[in-house]
Order: C-alpha cells, then structure tokens, then sequence
C-alpha cells in the first residue's frame, strides 16, 4: 500500500475549494445549527405519537366542562316523573329540554334548582303548526288554541294527552286539512274517504284510519253515471288513466294543485 | 499535490469546481427537504390501543358516527340552542356547530332553503304563496369525515382524527390559518372571534368520553338524531343503518363522511 | 357582520356570513407572483442570453429581493395566532400545501436569490468596499461575507456559479408561485377554485405581472438619476410581455370555455356570481383593461413603427394596467371563492374594513413597503451599468 499523506491530502483540498464554498458553507452550517436546538424547544414533547397532531390536544378535548347532565341521570331522583313520562307521548324528550341544563342541579340539588317553562310561549316551539312539518305530528295553531290558557293547565308536560279526545281531524293532520282548504275537496269530510276508529285519536299508530282501494271509489262522483252535483267534473272510467289508480297522479288532498 | 496547477489544467479543474458545486447544492436541497421528516417523528404509535384518556376511555376501541332521519325532525332547534350551550359558542348568528336548514321545493321545481339564525329559535311560519310540493327540515353538523379534507389542508397538525374517528382541533396549536375552514365542503366550521382558532363539532368528544351523548342528540324531541359506533354488533346506529336508505352530503368529493342521513331528499346540499 | 346579513342574495350556510381570506390573501400571491415573474425574466438574460435585456438583469433580481422579503407579511398579520406561525417549519403536515410554504419561501430566498445576487455581484461589492470608508464599506463587506477573491478562477465560478443558479432558480420560482395556485386548485369544496389549471395560471399571470414591474420600475427610475432608457432592452420587455400576456390571456379563455362547456353544477351559481358580484372586477378591470387593452397597445407598436416617444407612454400605461389587471385577477380568485356558497344557493359580500390588521390600509402600507425596501437596495447594490467595476479581462466583457 503506498504511504498517503493525509494531511496534506486534505491541505490540499482546503486550498481547492472556492473561497466562495467556504463562506457559504459557514452560513449553512449556522442555519442548520440553529435550527436543531429551536425545534427541540419548540415541538411539543408528545407530537406525533399517534398521528400528525399533539397527543395530550386529546385529553383536552375530553376534559371540557360538561353543562348537560343528560336524561339518565334525573331517574335517579326522579324516578316517579320519568315513569309517568315513559308511558306517555313525551317519553323521547329529554328533561332538560324544557328545564334546562341541569348539570349544577345535580351537584347542589337543594341549591340550584331548574326553571320550568309555565307560560305559553315554551310548548310552540315544537308544537306550533308550520308545513314543513312532519304529518301526524301534533301541532296547533297557538292563536286559536285555547288563547291566554297556558298549555299546562290542560295538558300535564310530562304525560301530554289531550283533556279530550280531538274532535277534529286538524289537530294532528294540519298541514293536510291546510292544502284541502285551497281545493274543492273542502266540502268533503275526512271520513267521506278514511275511516277512523275511535281508537285512532288514542293510540294514533296502532289503529290506522283506512284508506281507498279502487278506482270505483272517486268514481262515486267523478265517473260519467255518477249521481252526484252536475258541477263536478267527469271522467270515462273505462278509458281514463286505466292502468293507474286515480291517487297516483291526483293529489286527492288537493287535485287542483298545479 | 501542493504544485501550483498548470494553465491547462485549472480550466478543467474550475469545471470540476462547478460540477462539484452543483452536486453540493443539488445534495444540500434534497437534504434540507427531507430534513422535515426526518426530524419530525409522526410515525402511527403501534400500541394505539394502549392509549387510555381520563376515566379509563380507550379511544381504540370505539368508532363514533351519527345518524340523522330528516323525516322525523320538526325544526324546532333544540338541538342547535343545547349545543350552543353545551360549548359555549359565540351566541351571535354567524357561529354554529351544528344547524338546521328548512327545504321547500315547488310544484314548480324551484327550491328554497333557509335557516334564520340556525334554527336556533325554530322557524317561523312564513307560507309561500307557491304550491309547496315537498318540504323538510335538515340538520347539518361537521361530519367527521374518515377522509377528511380540513385536516389534509392544516399545514401544522392542529386539525387531526383520533382514533375513534372524531375530527378535533387543537386549539393550542392553531395558527388560524383558515384553510381548514376554506377546504371543508359542509360549512361546518368557523372561527372563534375571541380564541381567533378554527372551531367546530367534535361530537362533544367531553362527553361521549363519559358515556354521555352528544347534545343535540340528548336535546332532540323525536330522535331524528341517533349516536352511536359503526365497527360494533349492537349500537343505536346499528338498526338506523340496516333499516334506512341511507345518503351522505356530497358524496363525489369523496370525503367518506360519518353522518348519515335516512331520506335524504337530493336537493339537499 | 350584522350589516352582511342584507346584501345576501339566496341561501349561505351560516358560517359562510365571515369571509375568512381577506385582502391581505389578495396582496399575498400578488407580490410572490411579481418576485416569480422579476426572476423569470432576470433568467432570460443568464439562461437564453437575451442579451438586450442585459441592462434590467441586476434590476430586476433586487425588486424580486425587496418583494420577497416583503412577502410573508401578509400572511403573518392574517393568521389569527402569528406568534405561532414556527409550527409551520416545526411540524409541517407534507400532505398541506400551504405547509411548503415556509420550505419554499427558505429555499428561494437563500438557495436562489440571496445566491445569486450574492455571485453576481460579489466582485464589484469587494471593489466597491475597497473604495469606500465608513458604514458604506463595512455593509458591504458584511454583504460580501468577507470575501476578497477575486482572481479570473474565483470569476469563472461566480459566472457558472450564477448560470447553474439560475437554471435550479427558474423551476424554483415555478415551484414559489406555483405552490400558491395549487393552494387554491387543490381545494375540491370551491368549484371557482378546483381547477387543474389554476397553478398554472397563477404562474403565467405572475410572469406577466413581474415583467410589467421591471418595465415600470426602469422608466421610472432611469429618468430619476438622469440616464438614459434603452429602447431596444424596453422593446424587448414589452416583446416579452406581450408573449406572456398572450400564454395567460390563452389560459383564462380555456378555463373560461371549458367551465360553459362541462356546464357542471356549479355553474348556475358561477355565472350569477361572475354577471352579478364580479362583473365589475372581472370582466371590465381584469379582462378588458387589465389584459385586452395592454395587448391591444403593444399589437399596435409592433405593427405601427410609432417613435420612440410614444412607445415609451404606451409601454408605461400597458404595463401599469396591466399591474391592475393582476391584482384584479388575484382578488377575483380569492374574494371571488368566498362570494358564493358551498351550497351553490347563494351569494354573500365582502366588507372590506379600512383600518384594522386586516384593513385596506394594511394592504396599502404591504404593497408600498417593497418600494422603500427597493430603494434601500438601490443605493446597497446599485444595479446601474455605470455603478460596475470596470471590467479588466475581456472574460468579464461577457457577463
């Protein structure tokens, strides 16, 4: 092996290299130099533990202050109302729905007790009739229901059955009896077409009114022999729309539609 | 070695020198490239489902979604006043988690979509003179997506999903950028005007970490809302997923969200 | 905000009523674009040896250097936590765009610029300090890193060094601006902005805008210290000008096309917001003065031989309506985003405040701060012909 001068090998190279690259190479070496120890102070100790993002920011979410006890926790007390509730139409609504978040009342029960909305201006919120509305869900036009009355005095909020069977259809088929009004089927009860059992106004889902089956049905008045007032417009039976029943295209809550 | 060079030879000895000079700075930028992940350790921590929170919670052993059926839900906005409440959102209408939009389309085929202050007083009954061919109400709230695009686009790792596929922000660690707030296609985020960081729906990770729910889900009168795991036999998401159509928002962005909707209309987007 | 609430037209989602990316987002990938398209332009010289350009090279690379270092200030002054903004070089997410931007930003600014003018004019600062006495010598040898080198070996290194630099330099600024237009293009919930061509957009329509700088700034600065404007290195610039506007004016008539045509679903909302909201900035300032009137001028004097006189007004006005016209095109794309909703129901509007850190004043103070930043950079590296050592072999006749 030859003998290689080393030192003077990287003398050598010293001298090769540009004045420009020394320079440079400081300024680089400075940079980088700073840069290591900044990140170590900078970087939160638990980033990237399990995933791009500071482990412990998880435990903070966790710990943030709870306001709502949530529903489960009322039966511990309150066992006899959550019972009446369970058995009745409100059995899904959540006690602090209308008392409010109610977390300090179970910390400090004697101290902090939740408020109870007893006027009327509560209950509409869910209740007042609006369109958009599902059909079948009890709703009531607050003007002319029962005005000044508070809703309590008729209807206990936890177990809120009528005081009376509803008489009328309306009360819970609103949005249907609205679109009726704008149409000549005004004039036409909602039993001339459905029948109800009484127990439908009790028990709403589990004793279903009934409803038309045959085209022979509107043609009670709408068909060319019908005996019914000369003003209602008829259709050949035989001929008109025969593959379909006639409430496939026609809205019968209101046929003039467009 | 130490000779002074030859006038032939420093020709070739500077074309050396730039030669060597490029492969230097070529060699210096891809380090300083990669110096980034190389120094910043965000390898997945293989024992994930070793990490316990406070109160025992594993977050590897559970896989939060919702469920929301816009037939059942009647707008009254219970849900956006309990989470307002619960997370001490700003009350001003410009600030929500989670709120609720009415649709009305027409006989007509024109659709109008509205949510006055978020729904948080419920809507007001304002009839269109138009014939109203089908109307609904539409809770919306940050979907926690499992491909989510906010948490693609935070350049510091403020935004990330746990591991029981919550979509959280670290509100130590934002810079309030606002690019999470521009990436997300729901809307669902804004930011908080005091801590000047983005916010959103976490779930009220708070509380599904004690067993609780979700506000709105807890405030909601006829469980159009429903939480519970996918990933698990028995959970209240369970028998929503088997027995509904199910529809998510937008789906040809392919952010895979975990809110899933029963009857969803297709105008709603 | 409450006064948003009126000149809301449709349905927004509710926490669209803030717009998040204001002004200062505007004035941002406006001055990166300038720096990108100054150094592109400074690269026709060192790579194509556009040789009539000669006389703006130096010029130009000290406005991309005042502009650069301008550059991060809008951003810091919109980011609700800038004390916090080392997270970005700390713990970049490689998946963001946005988090490349502090890589990027380093690696142009010192692996390129500050390189390059560091080689380019390393000589005449140690023959400047050798000169000179006092606060002017020392800042010059500082910027010259105490170099004192400079032998012919030394030289043909720093002229290699510059043409390496600069060939690494034009894919570098490609990647400075082209980074900002995939920050936005790569956003698939904005159909305004989801687009393949938006990066390459943002770079054509920087290239145009940063030629258009170093146009102004030389007609204006020359007449102030008494020499005379080339005219053959200013028909160059408005030749180059006049390409690039074309390659830009090119895209956005594609990106325009190809929208009408795939006719997606957002194009309801698109053309509301582009007939309503935006019709004024975009089709009047961008398209029509900013862009067709300029090209309109330059197509004239190439077509016409007009005296020197008048192409000099020309050039002048094309190229301060052309300045216009860019920023208009970065405010269309960045407020223009925000205007509509995600929901593709509505539109909202943007209350641009006066004072505030994220004020129209601001955004003044912003733009204005490159010029003093230039015209300290003027008198520390004066780019003048006349401001060179005198050249003492003919090697260095050909830098």
């Amino acid at each position: 092996m030859p003998d290689v001068d080393w030192n003077s090998k990287l003398a050598g190279l010293r001298n090769r290299i540009p004045e420009q690259i020394k320079r440079l190479v400081i300024v680089l070496a400075v940079v980088i130099v700073a840069f290591v120890p900044a990140r170590r102070l900078l970087v939160p100790a638990d980033f990237g533990e399990h995933g791009h993002y500071r482990t412990s920011a998880l435990d903070d979410a966790a710990a943030m202050p709870l306001v709502y006890a949530g529903q489960v926790v009322c039966n511990d007390c309150h066992d006899d109302i959550v019972d009446l509730k369970g058995h009745g139409y409100h059995v899904n609504l959540s006690c602090e729905i209308c008392h409010g978040a109610a977390l300090g009342h179970t910390e400090n029960p004697d101290s902090i007790i939740p408020p109870a909305p007893r006027d009327r201006g509560y209950c509409p919120i869910c209740h007042e009739y609006n369109e958009s509305r599902p059909t079948g869900f009890p709703q009531i036009l607050s003007v002319s229901h029962n005005p000044l009355k508070p809703c309590i005095s008729c209807h206990n909020p936890h177990d809120p059955v009528p005081p009376e069977t509803p008489k009328e259809c309306t009360a819970c088929h609103a949005a249907i009896a609205h679109s009726k009004e704008a149409s000549h089927h005004v004039y036409l009860e909602c039993t001339r077409c459905h029948d109800a059992p009484a127990e439908h106004r009790v028990a709403p889902r589990e004793h279903r009114p009934s409803k038309p089956t045959t085209r022979e049905f509107c043609g009670e008045c709408h068909a060319r022999d019908a005996e019914s007032d000369p003003d209602i417009p008829r259709v050949d039976l035989e001929t008109h729309g025969e593959r379909y029943v006639c409430w496939q295209c026609h809205y019968p809550h209101n046929p003039e539609a467009k | 070695m130490n000779e002074p060079l030859a006038p032939s030879e420093s020709n070739a000895e500077v074309k050396r020198y730039a030669r060597r000079d490029f492969i230097k700075k070529a060699l210096f930028a891809v380090a300083g490239l990669l110096v980034p992940q190389t120094l910043v350790a965000s390898k997945e921590l293989e024992g994930a489902p070793e990490w316990v929170l406070a109160d025992g919670y594993k977050p590897g052993e559970h896989y939060w979604a919702m469920g929301i059926d816009t037939r059942k839900c009647i707008g009254c906005g219970r849900c956006v006043e309990a989470c307002k409440t619960e997370n001490n959102v700003p009350r001003e209408p410009f600030y929500f988690r989670t709120w609720v939009e009415r649709y009305r389309i027409n006989a007509d085929g024109e659709t109008f979509v509205d949510s006055p202050n978020g729904a948080i007083d419920g809507f007001p009954d304002d009839p269109t003179d138009k014939n109203v061919m089908r109307t609904f109400f539409v809770p919306k709230l940050c979907n926690h997506c499992d491909n989510p695009p906010c948490v693609q686009v935070c350049p510091v790792g403020a935004t990330y999903k746990s591991p029981d596929g919550v979509v959280l922000v670290d509100q130590d660690y934002c810079i309030g950028c606002r690019y999470c707030i521009q990436a997300c296609p729901y809307g669902a985020r804004f930011l908080h005007p005091v801590t000047k960081t983005a916010e959103k729906c976490t779930f009220c990770y708070h509380r599904i970490t004690k067993g609780l729910l979700p506000a709105c889900v807890e405030a909601c009168p006829t469980q159009a809302r429903v939480f519970g795991e996918v990933r698990r036999k028995a959970s209240p998401l369970q028998r929503f997923l088997r027995m509904n159509r199910i529809g998510i928002l937008k789906p040809y962005l392919n952010t895979k969200p975990k809110v899933f909707y029963a009857n969803l209309d297709g105008e709603v987007n | 905000m409450e006064n948003v609430f009126n000149q809301i037209q449709g349905f927004i989602y509710p926490n669209e009523f803030e717009l998040h990316w204001s002004i200062l987002i505007v004035v941002y990938p406006y001055i990166t674009g300038l720096v990108a398209g100054a150094f592109i332009l400074a690269s026709l010289v060192k790579v194509f040896k556009v040789k009539e350009l000669q006389p703006v090279y130096r010029l130009a690379m000290v406005t991309a250097l005042a502009f650069l270092l301008v550059a991060p200030l809008p951003l810091l002054a919109h980011l609700g936590h800038p004390s916090r903004s080392f997270e970005i070089f700390m713990t970049p997410n490689t998946r963001s765009a946005m988090a490349m931007f502090g890589f990027v930003y380093a690696w142009y600014l010192m692996a390129v610029l500050l390189l390059e003018i560091w080689f380019d004019y390393r000589r005449d600062l140690i023959l400047w300090a050798q000169k000179e006495r006092g606060l002017q010598k020392q800042v010059h040898r500082l910027v010259s890193l105490f170099s004192s080198d400079v032998s012919e070996p030394a030289m043909r290194f720093d002229r290699r060094a510059v043409r390496a630099i600069t060939i690494i330099g034009i894919p570098s600024a490609f990647l400075l601006h082209g980074y900002v237009g995939f920050i936005f293009g790569s956003v698939k919930a904005n159909p305004w902005w989801s687009s393949v061509l938006m990066p390459i957009v943002f770079l054509f329509s920087a290239i145009v805008s940063g030629i258009a700088l170093v146009l102004l700034i030389y007609m204006i600065v020359t007449p102030m210290r008494g020499a005379q404007i080339d005219m053959s290195c200013l028909d160059k610039l408005a030749s180059f000008l006049f390409y690039a506007m074309v390659v830009d004016f090119s895209l956005e008539i594609l990106d325009f096309v190809h929208r009408i045509y795939e006719s997606e679903e957002s194009i309801d909302i698109l053309g509301q917001l582009v007939s309503g909201r935006l019709f004024v900035s975009l089709v009047v300032i961008q398209l029509l003065i900013g862009m067709i009137v300029p090209l309109a001028a330059i197509v004239l004097v190439k077509l016409f031989r007009f005296p020197a006189e008048l192409r000099r007004t020309l050039y002048f006005l094309s190229a301060i309506l052309v300045q216009v016209g860019i920023f208009s095109t970065r405010w269309n794309v960045v407020i223009g985003g925000q205007l509509f909703s995600k929901s593709l129901r509505g539109l909202t509007t943007y209350k641009m405040s006066i004072m505030g850190i994220e004020g129209l004043a601001s955004a003044i103070v912003l733009l204005l701060l490159p010029v003093v930043i230039l015209s300290v950079l003027l008198r520390i590296l004066p780019p003048w012909p006349e401001a060179r050592n005198p050249m003492e072999t003919a090697a260095d006749a050909t830098r």
